[in-house]
This record gives C-alpha cells, sequence and structure tokens, in this order.
C-alpha cells in the first residue's frame, strides 16, 4: 500500500518548468526525506500533493485523510491554540474533542498553551502548533514543507521525537527539509530533487554507501574510490612492493552531505 | 486512496476519500457554516464590530439631534402658496441622507470583510491550512461571503430602520414603503460584498478595497448624472446611469429604494425630494430586482470558479 503515489509530475508557469516528470511513491508508514536546493520544486511538488496547485501532467494519489504543514502558513492571532485546533477540527470532521486537542498540544509540548493567542506565540511555538493542526482527524499521511524552519534546537528535537512517534503510529510522512542530520536521523528513504528532477533515492545507507580508501605516501595523498576495509592490506603491500613509502592509511565513508552536493552540483 | 490530482483537474480542497472531485451529493452546508462563523468571530475578536457599533451609535445620536432641530425649524412653517409640504420635504430628504451614509458604511463594512477573502489571505499564509480540509474551496468562499452579506446587510438595515424610527418619532415623517426600501438598500450591500469578494480572487487586500470604494463612488457618480439627465432632460446621460445601473445594479437599487421612500409625497415637495440629496431616485422596472438576484449567482459563480482554477 502506498500513501502517497506520483507519476509523471510535471509543472510548468509559463516558459518555466519547475517539475520535470517526478516519480515519488511514500509506502504505509514510511518516512521519506525530500531534499534539495532552493527553487528545486520541493514546494511544488509537495502543494500539488494536497491540492493547493494543479499538476500540468502527471497523476497524484494521496491517502485520505492528510494533514498538511505549509513552509509560509500562518494562523489568526486572534484565536488560542485551542481555538485553532478546534477550527480545523470541525473543517476535517474529526470526532477527536478535547482530548485530541490536548493529547496532540502535549506531542508538541505546547499542553500548557492551550489558551494562549497566536499573536503571543513565538514562532517556534506556532510552527509547533502547525505541526499540531497537522495532526489533526489522526492521518494516514503528512506533508511536511520545511517544519523545522523557525525552530531552535530543542524544538528541532521535540519534532525529531515527533516524527518518531508518528513512525510508531504507522503515518506516512513526507518530510520537505534541508537539514540533512535530520533526514539522516529519522527518515526512511531520502529522494534529492533538483531542477525539477529526481537525481537520487534510496535509504539513507544506500546513498551513503560510497567508501574509498586515502593512503598518504611520500608524493601525497592517493584515493581508491570503492575500495573497504578488506582492501587495505593489498593497497598497502601492492604500494609497498612498488616502492612507495605509506605513512598513514584512512578507510573513508561519504556522508549523506558529500551525495547531496555532489548530486545537486553534477545536476547542474 | 483517493486519486486527486490530474492536470487541469478541480484544485479545491480534498473532498472527501470517496469523492475524489466532491460531488454534489456530498456538498453540505456544514462547512460554509464553520468558515462563516469563524469569519463573524473574528470580526467579533479584532473588535470591529465594536467600533462599528460604537460609531453607529455616535452617528444616531448626531441624526436624532439633527432631526430634533430640523423639526424644531419647520414647526413655524405654515406652508406657502404653492402648497409646499415642508414636513415630507424635510423628512424625506434626512431619511434619503441616512440611507446613503448607511450604505456608504454598509460598503466599507462588506469590503473591509471581504477585501483580502482570497489573495490577500494566501499571500500571508492563513488560506493553505483551511483549504487543504474536506471543504471545496466554493464552500470556503460562500463561508466567507455569508459572513459578509449578513453584517454588511443587518447593519445596513439596523442604520435605515434606526433613521426611519427616529425620523417618524420626531417628525412624524414615515415612508410609504419602508421595508421594500429598506431590502432594496441591503440588497446593494450584499452585491457589493459578493464583488468585493470576486475581486479578492484577483487583487491584493489593498488594491481589491481601493477598486470597490471607487466601484461605489462611480455607481454614486453615474446616479448623479442620471438625475440632472432626467432633469435638464439629456439621454446622453440618461443612458451613461441606464448602464452604470445594470453594471453595477446596487446602485440601481439604491436609487430604487430612494424611489420608493419618496414616491407618494405629494406635489412640489415630491418633485424636489425625487431629484435627492445625494442621486435622485429612479424606477428601474420591474426587471431591477430579478437582475440583481441574477447579478449576484453569476458574481458567485465567477468567484468561485476563478478561486477553483487559482494556485496558491
Amino acid at each position: 500500500m502506498t500513501a502517497l503515489a506520483i507519476a509523471g509530475l510535471r509543472k510548468r508557469y509559463g516558459g518555466h518548468e519547475a517539475l520535470r516528470g517526478v516519480d515519488l511513491e511514500v509506502g504505509e508508514g514510511e518516512l521519506v526525506g525530500l531534499l534539495g536546493p532552493n527553487g528545486a520544486g520541493k514546494s511544488t511538488l509537495t502543494k500539488i500533493a494536497c491540492g493547493l496547485v494543479s499538476p500540468s501532467e502527471g497523476t497524484v494519489e494521496v491517502a485520505h485523510p492528510f494533514g498538511y504543514l505549509a513552509e509560509l502558513f500562518r494562523f489568526p492571532g486572534w484565536c488560542t491554540a485551542d481555538e485553532v485546533l478546534l477550527l480545523h477540527q470541525q473543517l476535517a470532521k474529526s470526532s477527536g474533542g478535547a482530548s485530541e486537542r490536548g493529547e496532540l498540544l502535549e506531542l508538541v509540548r505546547l499542553e500548557t498553551e492551550a489558551g494562549t493567542r497566536v499573536e503571543a506565540m513565538s514562532k517556534g511555538m506556532q510552527q509547533r502548533l502547525g505541526l499540531a493542526q497537522a495532526m489533526i482527524g489522526s492521518p494516514q499521511l503528512l506533508l511536511l514543507d520545511e517544519p523545522t524552519s523557525a525552530l531552535d534546537p530543542g524544538g528541532r528535537r521535540t519534532v525529531r521525537d515527533l516524527l518518531e512517534e508518528l513512525r510508531r503510529r504507522g503515518v506516512a510522512v513526507l518530510l520537505n527539509t534541508h537539514l540533512l542530520s535530520e533526514v539522516e536521523q529519522v527518515c526512511d528513504r531520502v529522494v534529492i530533487i533538483d531542477h525539477g528532477e529526481v537525481v537520487a533515492a534510496g535509504t539513507p545507507a544506500e546513498l551513503e554507501g560510497g567508501t574509498g580508501v586515502e593512503v598518504e605516501l611520500a608524493s601525497g595523498l592517493q584515493t581508491f574510490p570503492g575500495a573497504t576495509r578488506d582492501d587495505v592490506p593489498r593497497i598497502v603491500a601492492d604500494l609497498v612492493a612498488a616502492g612507495e613509502q605509506v605513512y598513514g592509511v584512512r578507510v573513508v565513508r561519504s556522508s549523506l552531505e558529500d551525495v547531496y552536493l555532489e548530486t545537486v552540483t553534477d545536476a547542474r | 486512496m483517493t486519486r486527486n490530482a490530474r492536470p487541469g483537474g478541480e484544485k479545491p480542497s480534498h473532498p472527501p476519500a470517496s469523492s475524489p472531485r466532491g460531488s454534489l451529493a456530498q456538498w453540505s452546508v456544514g462547512p460554509v457554516l464553520i468558515v462563516a462563523r469563524h469569519a463573524l468571530q473574528e470580526a467579533l475578536r479584532r473588535r470591529v464590530l465594536l467600533v462599528v457599533l460604537v460609531l453607529t451609535a455616535i452617528f444616531g445620536g448626531l441624526y436624532a439631534w439633527g432631526c430634533y432641530e430640523l423639526f424644531q425649524d419647520l414647526s413655524g412653517f405654515r406652508g406657502d402658496a404653492s402648497g409646499l409640504d415642508a414636513r415630507s420635504l424635510a423628512g424625506a430628504t434626512i431619511v434619503g441622507l441616512a440611507m446613503f451614509g448607511g450604505l456608504f458604511l454598509g460598503t466599507v463594512l462588506a469590503t473591509f470583510l471581504t477585501a483580502g477573502a482570497v489573495r490577500g489571505d494566501a499571500e500571508r499564509g492563513l488560506l493553505q491550512p483551511l483549504v487543504v480540509r474536506p471543504l471545496t474551496r466554493t464552500q470556503y468562499l460562500l463561508g466567507r461571503f455569508l459572513a459578509a452579506a449578513a453584517v454588511s446587510a443587518a447593519y445596513v438595515l439596523v442604520v435605515y430602520f434606526g433613521a426611519v424610527l427616529v425620523t417618524g418619532w420626531i417628525g412624524d415623517f414615515w415612508p410609504a414603503h419602508p421595508f421594500a426600501s429598506g431590502l432594496r438598500l441591503a440588497g446593494g450591500a450584499v452585491l457589493i460584498a459578493a464583488l468585493s469578494l470576486l475581486g479578492s480572487v484577483f487583487l491584493s487586500a489593498t488594491a481589491n478595497g481601493i477598486l470597490m470604494l471607487m466601484a461605489y463612488g462611480m455607481g454614486l457618480l453615474a446616479g448623479l448624472l442620471g438625475a440632472i439627465g432626467d432633469a435638464i432632460p439629456s439621454p446622453t446621460l440618461q443612458h451613461i446611469a441606464s448602464t452604470a445601473s445594470w453594471v453595477l445594479p446596487f446602485e440601481a437599487l439604491y436609487r430604487d429604494a430612494l424611489r420608493l421612500l419618496v414616491q407618494d409625497v405629494p406635489g412640489v415637495a415630491g418633485a424636489i425630494v425625487q431629484l435627492g440629496p445625494l442621486g435622485g431616485s429612479h424606477d428601474a422596472g420591474p426587471l431591477l430586482v430579478p437582475w440583481a438576484v441574477l447579478y449576484l449567482v453569476i458574481v458567485l459563480a465567477g468567484a468561485a470558479w476563478a478561486f477553483r482554477t487559482r494556485d496558491l
């Protein structure tokens, strides 16, 4: 079962093509990180998935109910946190009542702010309220567009815990973010998008899988791409046999950041 | 699982899973009322209505004072050789002024409540969290319209009937058709709310607000030109006024309301009050009310269609 299935998605704004045939799936209960530079098409993709923007070509299938947190959103300043959630409960036809609102506020650590007006909240608190709003009605899928952009490290930790909790509950998540560390820590799969195209996809381990061995010689640093720890004795033996003097050996493993920068740069 | 987005398809908020496009059978007024109640709550909590009520109370007090002084001055007037009915002249004129003031303030209220309903709220990020919920964009729009139309129409009616009662009580002048006249005024405010909502799909709140007030002013000006055209008479001015009446029927409703106010005033006084204090009375004929209703439907349908096809 897939919670989100996108096929051949294209979006044109006049002469500019924001998305160029994107295929993407998010399985039930799967946490997928969507990475890419500014203007890559991530937000457009998320907006199409939740119906705010229409595609030029392609299809999108979304599990219902779903929750959405926009990158740039605001709640009415005159509403209290509880009133914001109540309004969304009514619109989502959620029967959760006060207990659902209380539980969600607790989940985002705003349980003491139920009666606080939005205009009196910090940006980080509003962002956490936005997350609680997105979870109204027990969604099967959450589309989160930069959910940690206004959060301090403590708030980001809260979001990470929340994502882990969502995984436990079997909620599928498409997480659009710039924070690679966040993706590395919580996501089951990563999709990197650049210039409207998917340029890399896989589990963090698969994407980070590129290894190599760096050997320090008298003549400088020599790299053996693709080599692993098991290859070190043979490499050193070959070098010594060839008359080289070996001063140091290091097994290197590329991080998601390396992969991201390499992929995105290559794609340009 | 629901297929919910295809090229060129409806781009409203998401319907329930069993109906990808939100079929008519599943269309309910529930979300409309939720949105309307939310908009009314906002007006209350932001103290918009409180400010309006306080200012209206001040307006009402000043109106009553002016009315009292006016009819006091008339108490010694015995009439003249032409048979001028000074009481009717004064009463119709001052109620006509109250009608103008009430509709103007109702226009401002309707415009402020709707000017930023779509593009303005979308630019501020208020709209997106709401319209991804299982309500159609048409339902959202109708909710906003319902709130603005109810508030502005009620306001116009309160001001109008307040003025009628004060004038009748102080000056013993009672319009011939107070209810029909009041309903036309309220209808004018409702049309302005709908037009402002349509404008909000395309324009920012400021631009839309300016446009609506200019449209109101243009309608008023066309009405004045029509009154001059009737008096001279000038077919060209009459034609301009007639065209404006069909394009902006809220103006025609105002002039028709004035007609119903003064049509039973006899003699010289009747001739004078028909010229009106701000735009003369005018009989637009039996098609005016049906046209106003059709116009409302067309404007709302246009707004809904434009909103449905808009990327947010």
